[in-house]
């Protein structure tokens, strides 16, 4: 427990405060800007805004969430970093685990805090906001989760990062049909739905990313 | 320091198509050291990382008693970290050891970030990691590149003194290197 702490520190630290991995604001600020355009592209009528706002921000989510994809895995291999916990006998599985809860602290809680401010640009009500908001808290695990897997898969190969944007664009479509979808039906059931598939996201990914860091290995 | 042992059987590593060795057995005890010699591409550091038990070898087979500690040409540090820092992180997982940080003539360096460090610097900064970590097998890939003649002795020194203390030093290098007891082999002798 106490090297799961020290992980999660190390990595939290590289991921909000880091000089070099740097800018915890930016996936954040992304976010914002996003929403900021959005109004601009599609023009200042009220109801449209209202109807298509909501599922606006659950793109900017995603989005945001995939912008520190690079930064995730890659330099720690580089590093050899995981060679050296794995001498330890600090497994691979326990190392992506803090690296997911890392990374999940370093962009959803400021997201959702972010989402109030966006939710007035792009126009959408309280109770709309609402259900972003927990359809957000519900996804946003899994959007982590996500994240991690696709960096520890892509990490080592040359264009490793624009190619994991890509690929976790179409992995991330079930939770943004079920988080953006429980705004249309105003449901719990989406909602659950999402914090159902962000568990299933959350319990492989350990597993999986770990598996891909051995197999990297050479 | 706990009675260590690191042996090898018959060792055959492809990397690729290519056949890099075969046929390589080692045993190593308490208190010995070893030079694995070898023009560059030769395998050395493969054979480094099979003994770690970080890449499966071909045929063969590796038993190691006793935690390992490997250094090679990444210094594990976070670049964008003070080298104070970097260095805690491991002492963390660690436990306190006792590198001497003034040895090793880090003492003055600690408020730098890793990546302003020199190449001779981060070796030592790895050095520093490798100490703290109290392992008593040590598998060195290159420990001596990019360090200077003092850098050299220095290295040395921490080889003759772990391996004094019933450590065991197996050190991949292509450069002379002084070593307790001298023994070394060359990888040369088991190319396919």
């Amino acid at each position: 427990m106490s090297h799961f702490l020290t992980l999660l520190r190390r990595d939290l630290g590289l991921l909000l405060g880091g000089e070099r991995r740097g800018a915890t604001l930016l996936p954040v600020l992304f976010f914002l800007a996003v929403a900021m355009l959005y109004p601009f592209a599609v023009g200042p009528d009220a109801p449209v805004l209202a109807r298509t706002g909501g599922g606006v921000l659950w793109i900017a989510a995603l989005l945001a969430a995939i912008l520190p994809l690079d930064r995730l895995v890659e330099p720690d291999m580089e590093l050899g970093l995981f060679d050296q916990l794995a001498l330890r006998g600090i497994s691979e599985e326990l190392a992506m685990t803090a690296r997911m809860l890392a990374h999940w602290l370093s962009f959803a809680p400021a997201l959702l805090l972010a989402a109030i401010p966006a939710s007035a640009l792009v126009g959408i009500d309280a109770a709309t906001l609402q259900t972003v908001e927990l359809g957000l808290l519900a996804g946003t695990p899994g959007l982590a989760a996500l994240g991690v897997l696709v960096a520890a898969l892509t990490a080592g190969l040359r264009g490793g990062a624009a190619l994991g944007g890509l690929l976790v664009i179409p992995l991330a479509v079930p939770l943004l049909v079920f988080g953006a979808g429980s705004l249309s039906t105003g449901g719990e059931a989406g909602i659950a739905l999402t914090a159902a598939f962000s568990l299933v996201l959350v319990a492989i990914t350990p597993f999986a990313a770990g598996a891909a860091i051995r197999s990297g290995r050479g | 320091m706990q009675a260590c042992r690191l042996t090898a059987n018959n060792l055959a590593c492809q990397r690729g198509e290519r056949l890099l060795f075969r046929g390589l057995g080692l045993e190593l005890r308490s208190g010995q050291a070893l030079q694995v010699k070898g023009a560059n591409g030769i395998g050395k550091s493969s054979l480094i990382r099979i003994l770690a038990g970080l890449l499966r070898p071909l045929v063969g087979d590796v038993a190691r008693e006793g935690s390992v500690g490997l250094l090679d040409e990444r210094p594990a540090l976070d670049p964008g970290l003070p080298l104070g820092q970097a260095l805690a992180f491991w002492q963390r997982l660690d436990g306190p050891g006792d590198a001497e940080l003034a040895q090793l003539g880090l003492s003055g360096l600690l408020e730098v970030p890793v990546r302003y460090l020199s190449t001779g610097q981060k070796k030592r900064a790895a050095l520093a990691r490798l100490l703290g970590q109290e392992a008593p097998i040590w598998l060195l890939d290159e420990p001596l590149n990019g360090l200077d003649t003092r850098g050299v002795a220095l290295v040395e020194a921490l080889v003759a003194q772990h391996c004094a203390q019933g450590g065991i030093a197996l050190v991949a290098s292509h450069q002379p290197i002084a070593l307790p007891g001298g023994q070394a082999i060359d990888l040369a002798d088991f190319t396919a």
